[in-house]
């Protein structure tokens, strides 16, 4: 059943509160504000009574499909159940009765944690530091290629070039270019991976850094790491890793070792802290020694006296958040880090890996598998048109909505034809990679059988298929 | 089913060659692959554009995709409507719905673009 918006729902002069009468003498508010502030029109805010607010949004909420309710394989989006003793210490009031500009010695807990929090990362990838500040992996990046900009700039070397694979996320090459690089794309051979010739190729004095994510977006770890980190590294550019798929890699590969120089973490992913609907995120950026000067004010430094925020840090790029970056995601994953300890973050991984290959090798006799290898914690099939009777992937991501799954990620990496990348993360248990894997393949007829239940899906949700192209073409987004 | 007076990148788009003018558009295939177009970004006049390289882009609810010049050369007319109403590429993709049109610098470049029916191959292969 539709829930009607909270504004149909309004009745002139209905209330949700009884004030007692004002003690204080009345006066209009033309005599306090002058004409031209006032607003003219009507408010226009719904009224309705306390029972119709909470009702109204308990039903909302009894819709949406998330982790804690279904099965959400959302492949590079990494969205793994956030455990509930993450939420228990980050609502410890030691934590959420602080305020940032308290002084240090009373917040030394806090301080405390944070300078814990990169030493574990550190040792997680290998880096030398850790910068705990930037609100998500975009701003990570961001953040990553500022200071490689800032590096060369210091000394003196013209490098305006980014190099970025085709099957890399978006947000590459949209950070390269709001910092001001030119981006160069690298192919990716039949295997899927990097093409080196076209590395090789494209490797110049020019390019400041290449942008990698391992496993890349097709769920490969890229075989020849050591022989890209050598060419990126024979021309003294940096290797970067876009850490969105460390879930395949903790405590199995140290990034260090692969050659990478700098790198961000996504601790609303790989961490296990809530995201999706916009955050709050954290992307921590980790760098080696080279990079370390150029890190953000401030950082948590541990002297005699205790823990301290350093700002002088005459090479940095400056500040890049408010405050010290989003705390109360760092203390989740903090906490997720510790609970699960080095041997439990490896079997995260394992699990994750083994996961994907399970699903992976149900489905592939029944969808188009355009990189048929064993692949890491991720994998991509394809609804090529031409085997599918028009339905195409969006059709097969609103059907699963009624077998109760929440769709995987679709049209994503391009390289591969209506994508449907599936990531189906550690914590799901075989019963539940089973009964996806069924809704698949009955999906799967479904197409052979009766088509236009899969085109004209959703059927079972409380609202049917939306027009997301009018939404586009004609936004409207107020009542 | 492509049209036989027109020309075709590997990367769908069109070329339909009047002397020394090239009018530029995607092709009837690649508006269905995009599905409905949402957003269009074109060029401004009097730029240039170059053989290959990203004139623009279209944008449907499923991705954003660049455009490549099949030509080099002067843009010297951009179909300003489409800004407005992208869905003319989708009704109409090889007459209204053309995006700009380049004097043409060097009339051998089109000898690297496919007839009709090379790329009617090309997208049997993509299908």
């Amino acid at each position: 059943m539709r829930e009607p918006l909270i504004f149909e729902k309004s009745r002139e002069d209905r209330r949700g509160y009884s004030l007692p009468e004002c003690d204080v003498g009345r006066k209009g508010v033309e005599k306090l504000i002058p004409g031209n502030y006032l607003r003219q029109g009507r408010l226009g805010l719904p009224q309705v009574s306390e029972p119709d607010v909470v009702r109204h949004f308990v039903r909302l909420s009894q819709q949406n499909i998330g982790i804690d309710t279904n099965f959400y394989p959302l492949g590079s989006c990494t969205m793994k159940y956030n455990p509930k003793v993450n939420e228990d210490i980050a609502q410890l009031p030691g934590f959420t009765r602080i305020h940032p500009y308290q002084p240090e010695v009373s917040v030394q807990g806090t301080l405390q944690l944070l300078h814990q929090m990169e030493i574990l990362l550190c040792e997680l990838s290998g880096m030398d530091r850790v910068s705990l500040q930037p609100a998500a992996g975009a701003h990570g990046e961001l953040t990553s290629l500022m200071m490689i900009k800032a590096y060369y700039e210091n000394k003196k070397e013209e490098r305006d070039t980014i190099l970025i694979p085709d099957s890399a996320h978006g947000t590459n090459a949209a950070s390269s270019n709001f910092c001001g690089f030119r981006i160069i794309e690298i192919k990716s051979n039949e295997s899927g991976v990097i093409d080196l010739d076209d590395l090789k190729d494209k490797m110049s004095q020019k390019v400041a850094a290449l942008m990698l994510t391992i496993p890349n977006t097709l769920g490969l770890f890229e075989p020849g790491i050591l022989q890209i980190a050598r060419i990126v590294h024979n021309k003294e550019g940096f290797l970067y890793l876009d850490g969105a798929n460390l879930n395949a890699l903790l405590g199995i590969v140290r990034p260090s070792d692969l050659g990478i120089d700098i790198m961000h973490f996504n601790l609303h992913k790989t961490f296990s802290t809530p995201h999706g609907g916009g955050g709050p995120g954290s992307g921590p950026v980790g760098v080696k020694r080279t990079l370390a000067a150029y890190l953000p004010v401030p950082t948590v430094e541990k002297n005699s006296k205790g823990y301290y925020l350093d700002y002088n840090r005459a090479r940095s790029i400056g500040k890049v958040r408010s405050f010290y970056g989003n705390i109360g995601v760092i203390i989740r994953a903090y906490c997720y880090l510790r609970s699960l300890g080095k041997e439990g973050l490896k079997k995260i991984s394992y699990n994750a890996v083994l996961n994907a290959n399970y699903l992976m090798q149900r489905l592939k006799n029944y969808f188009y598998l355009p990189y048929d290898q064993p692949c890491m914690h991720e994998f991509v099939l394809s609804g090529k048109d031409g085997e599918m009777k028009e339905v195409r992937t969006l059709d097969i991501a609103k059907r699963l909505l009624d077998f109760g799954f929440h769709p995987p990620t679709i049209y994503f990496p391009l390289i591969v034809k209506e994508a449907l990348m599936i990531e189906p993360t550690e914590t799901e248990c075989k019963e539940t990679l089973d009964a996806f894997a069924s809704a698949m393949i009955e999906i799967r007829k479904e197409i052979e059988e009766n088509p236009s239940a899969v085109k004209e899906a959703p059927h079972n949700l409380s609202i049917g298929r939306l027009d997301e192209v009018k939404a586009s073409r004609q936004l409207k987004l107020r009542w | 089913m492509y049209p036989k007076s027109l020309k075709y990148s590997q990367s769908h788009e069109w070329v339909k060659v009047d002397k020394d003018i090239a009018t530029v558009g995607i092709t009837d295939f690649a508006t269905k692959q995009l599905t409905d177009l949402v957003y269009v970004e074109l060029p401004s006049l009097e730029g240039r554009v170059s053989k290959g390289s990203s004139f623009g882009a279209v944008e449907s609810v499923k991705a954003v995709s660049d455009l490549c010049s099949p030509v080099s050369g002067k843009i010297i007319k951009v179909n300003e409507k489409l800004s407005m109403q992208p869905e003319i590429i989708n009704q109409d993709p090889y007459g209204e719905g053309w995006m700009i049109k380049v004097k043409i610098e060097d009339q051998t470049e089109l000898d690297t673009l496919m007839d009709s029916e090379e790329y009617e191959e090309l997208v049997k292969k993509e299908k």
